[in-house]
């Protein structure tokens, strides 16, 4: 069984090594501050005991009044699964930094939550519509995304 | 002395009797060889994450049919198993079970079309094509007694699966048990170690081990580039922790691995299934669960072993009877990370067999 | 005029039957009907077979592919290829703007002519056939390069970037396939002793297939890529990304490519039982014992016969790349070719006047040799021999439990 690894567990380490990132954790969930999400990533890919190299999944949620990005990581040489969050206020022009220099999974993902969401990754190199075309208006999965 | 030479952008798609759906690749070549690649998506976007956010939970199952409409079973079993995490609902045992059949039936299915596609593409004018269609027929017709609808099947539900089968499914899974697997050998002795198939196939298209881990690539792809993953194994659903199976590792990741590693899962599902029909217990099969149900709020991530990779459901509920966010962790769409790296340098003949053999499925790409 | 066709009972026979029906001064008249008539019969003959073998094929893919060919048009689908032709013609005519007037006309019609004009040469009895070139054998070999030329012509005329690289590739193989379908028939030739097809059929005391092993095989192997068949299709291939030379042609023009590309089947197949099978006549006994069965019926079965190899290896095997379509055609072919011709000439010079247990010794070395060299080229050039699915392995990993 995957295990998950627990969130205070995770949120503390990594509170150790990056001081003022960790905003709060949950059971299995740590949260984030957005502007620290490479670092964090890369110190728990290379992290030996945690070798979190698997990126399984990004997904971004609109809450209205603010937006969530998480990020579904796994190690699959010690079968542990970590999830993390960040929170992005703002309407327009939200955007945080991509982690597709961590994992080149993260190419795809990236431009469809750019699209479908309208969350920006700065430093992604393709950082085109992927599902709509150039042009499409307004981002599709947005709550008031045509009037709601 | 260099002859100078310009190179020309071509068109790929979107329709095209080869790209296993509505797929578009603007290739630029030099001559033969493949310099650049711009996949285009988006032919076969229905907003399907939109319009599950207006669904109840229930209704949802019917949109995950149509997400890899070659493995409908593996795509609801996916979207119920998050839904029950998110509601903490339990399943019977017999409910399991039958998931279990049904889903390994699937993936039979589905590994028979993309294999009978893949020899199709490297030009067998369709003879192992209509081999492997003539075993899907029998599986598809045990699927219809089993829900009533061979493709877009509609089978689980939050809590079970919707019925049970109809006494005369039982000897008819037991025939397809006997012959299957000599009908399957009988492929793999004409086709394994075919002369032209090895020639087109072996070493084409090489995805290495690091280049697969760091691209998020996952089902058969993954096991063929050297890596034994398998969320069968690694967190069993359902009742995966108690079949006994192997995996097919391949150790070069080239085409031909690829659709080896398929051929061989096979052959163990068919084993998983035959273990699936002796064990069922008996009992109800699905949970008490109401048609509108409420999961309290909070978010829940499951996933399953897709025939084409790791499919994953993130479930967001506000407490309301339909999802505030469903997200689709689609394989097939994330399995196209490294197209670009898997095609250049290669010739325009390759082109085809090395997209044949990821069996990519447009409608989980493009969701 | 007259002595160069005493062999030619049929042409003498309808030569006066024409001249008894008109007055003296139009002697050449008779002799151009006797000539126009026979031709009509060959042309209608070759196109009935070719009608007949679309049939014919879809069937049997049909049944290879485990599934009923055509079979609602007229009693078991016969009238098939009748729907084929009515649906072509009434097809609307398209010619892209950037198609060059000429070459986009010319080239359906260079394909069509130059297969049947291979025809003329095949004796379809001893005594019947219209016309024994003394240089029959180079003739066939010398026309089909015409029906390449047409191929390029096609794909450069379309004025389409797509059929110009189909037909590039298309040119590139079918040259290099000539040359061992050439050399190939050094071999019969030796044998023979003269290039015309009667003197090469009425020389096949044993048929040379069992004679010429190798040159069989290698000249099957050139003429399916000379015709663009399985597994050298690549030209038509619909799964690659250009769709060939004959992406821009509709209607008729298609249908007239797509007759010549399966009257060079038959065509084909005509020349293989003419060569290596001995024609018209029985291949199972000595030409002196009476042949059971009518010369054509004889020449119609081994076409059917060769046509239904095509289409069998058609079913089964997968379509090669170029490059090795290429490296094939030079590195095995023409070497086996080569060996062939080198192998004959020498058992040629040991026995000129074969008996016909010297026959057969020749018969079985001439076996041995292309066993010999297959099993040998196959050694040398496979790479993948050692057990190509051992890439791929069982592992055992115990299941994780909760």
């Amino acid at each position: 069984m995957t295990t998950q690894l627990q969130g205070a567990d995770i949120g503390q380490r990594l509170q150790g090594a990056f001081p003022n990132a960790v905003t709060a954790w949950g059971d299995d969930e740590v949260r984030v501050q957005s502007d620290t999400i490479v670092e964090i990533c890369q110190y728990l890919k290379d992290t030996p005991d945690l070798k979190m190299d698997y990126l399984s999944s990004i997904t971004g949620v609109d809450y209205v009044e603010s937006f969530e990005v998480v990020y579904h990581l796994t190690s699959l040489t010690h079968n542990h699964s970590l999830v993390l969050k960040t929170t992005l206020y703002g309407r327009d022009d939200v955007a945080l930094p991509s982690v597709i220099g961590v994992c080149k999974g993260a190419g795809l993902q990236e431009r469809h939550v750019w699209d479908l969401i309208g969350i920006g990754f700065t430093g992604h190199p393709n950082m085109k519509r992927i599902l709509t075309w150039e042009g499409f208006p307004g981002h599709p999965l947005r709550k008031d995304h045509l009037g709601g | 002395m260099a002859l100078p030479s310009e190179s020309i952008t071509i068109n790929l798609g979107p329709q095209h009797p080869s790209t296993h759906g509505v797929f578009r690749l603007r290739v630029t070549l030099d001559g033969e060889v493949i310099q650049d690649i711009e996949p285009i998506f988006g032919y076969l976007h229905r907003g399907t994450e939109k319009l599950a956010e207006e669904r109840s939970y229930t209704q949802i199952v019917t949109l995950t049919d149509r997400l890899d409409y070659t493995s409908s079973m593996i795509n609801n079993q996916a979207y119920v198993l998050a839904t029950e995490k998110l509601a903490g609902l339990e399943v019977p045992e017999r409910g399991q079970y039958l998931r279990v059949l049904t889903a390994e039936l699937q993936r039979v299915a589905s590994h028979l079309m993309g294999i009978g596609f893949f020899l199709q593409d490297l030009g067998a004018m369709g003879t192992p094509l209509m081999y492997c269609f003539r075993e899907r027929e029998r599986i598809l017709d045990l699927f219809e007694m089993v829900c009533g609808a061979r493709v877009t099947v509609s089978y689980m539900r939050p809590g079970g699966v919707n019925q049970d089968p109809p006494p005369e499914f039982w000897p008819g899974l037991k025939e397809l048990l006997s012959d299957l697997p000599h009908y399957i050998d009988e492929l793999e002795r004409l086709i394994n170690e075919n002369e032209i198939v090895l020639a087109r196939t072996k070493g084409i298209g090489v995805l290495s081990r690091e280049l697969a881990i760091d691209s998020s690539i996952s089902g058969p792809n993954l096991r063929a580039s050297g890596v034994a993953w398998d969320l069968r194994k690694a967190d069993p659903y359902d009742v995966y922790d108690r079949m006994d199976f192997d995996i097919p590792v391949g150790s070069n990741g080239d085409s031909y691995d690829r659709f080896l590693v398929r051929v061989m899962e096979i052959h163990q599902s068919l084993r998983i299934v035959e273990q699936c029909s002796k064990d069922i217990p008996d009992g109800p099969v699905r949970a008490d669960v109401p048609y509108f149900f409420r999961p309290p709020a909070g978010d829940a991530y499951a996933h399953v072993e897709a025939s084409k990779g790791e499919l994953g459901f993130y479930l967001v509920s506000d407490d309301g009877i339909a999802p505030y966010r469903c997200k689709i962790r689609a394989p097939s769409f994330i399995n196209l990370t490294a197209l670009t790296e898997m095609l250049l340098g290669w010739k325009v003949a390759d082109l085809m067999v090395i997209f044949g053999s990821l069996d990519v499925n447009m409608g989980e790409v493009d969701r | 005029m007259d002595s160069s066709f005493d062999k030619n009972a049929l042409f003498s026979t309808l030569n006066d039957f024409y001249l008894g029906l008109l007055p003296d001064s139009l002697s050449w008249a008779a002799f151009l009907g006797t000539g126009l008539t026979i031709v009509f019969i060959l042309v209608n003959a070759v196109l009935m077979l070719t009608a007949f073998g679309t049939y014919m094929e879809r069937r049997v893919l049909g049944r290879f592919q485990t599934r009923l060919g055509p079979n609602r048009v007229g009693p078991f689908g016969l009238l098939q290829p009748l729907a084929d032709l009515l649906k072509l013609i009434m097809k609307e005519d398209l010619r892209p703007l950037m198609a060059d007037r000429l070459t986009f006309f010319l080239a359906p019609v260079l394909m069509v002519t130059s297969m049947l004009v291979v025809v003329a040469v095949v004796p379809f009895g001893s005594d019947s056939f219209l016309a024994d070139l003394n240089i029959g054998v180079l003739y066939l070999v010398g026309i089909p390069t015409i029906a390449t030329v047409s191929m390029f012509l096609g794909g450069w005329g379309s004025g389409n970037r797509f059929a110009l690289l189909g037909a590039a590739r298309a040119v590139a193989m079918l040259i290099s396939y000539e040359v061992p379908m050439i050399i190939s028939l050094a071999g019969i030739l030796i044998l023979a002793g003269s290039m015309s097809l009667v003197d090469v059929v009425e020389a096949q005391r044993l048929p040379f297939i069992l004679l010429q092993p190798m040159a069989f095989f290698v000249f099957l192997i050139a003429a399916s890529a000379e015709m663009n068949r399985s597994p050298f299709d690549l030209m038509e291939a619909e799964s690659e990304l250009t769709a060939g030379f004959h992406t821009e042609f509709s209607g008729m023009r298609f249908g007239l490519l797509q007759l010549a590309e399966f009257g060079e089947v038959v065509v084909t197949s005509a020349i293989l039982a003419t060569l290596f099978l001995r024609g018209w006549e029985n291949p199972f006994i000595p030409a002196d014992w009476s042949q059971v069965l009518p010369p054509q019926v004889w020449l119609i079965g081994k076409i059917l016969f060769f046509m239904l190899i095509f289409t069998w290896i058609r079913a089964t095997l997968p379509r090669m790349r170029i490059d090795q379509v290429m490296a094939f055609a030079w590195k095995v072919l023409f070497p086996l070719a080569v060996i062939n011709m080198f192998v004959t000439a020498a058992l040629v010079v040991a026995w000129p006047e074969p008996t016909y247990t010297q026959l057969w010794a020749i018969a079985g070395i001439n076996w041995v040799v292309a066993i010999g060299c297959l099993i040998g080229f196959s050694l040398a050039l496979d790479k993948h021999r050692k057990n190509p699915t051992a890439s791929v392995q069982l592992v055992k990993i115990p299941t994780e439990v909760a």
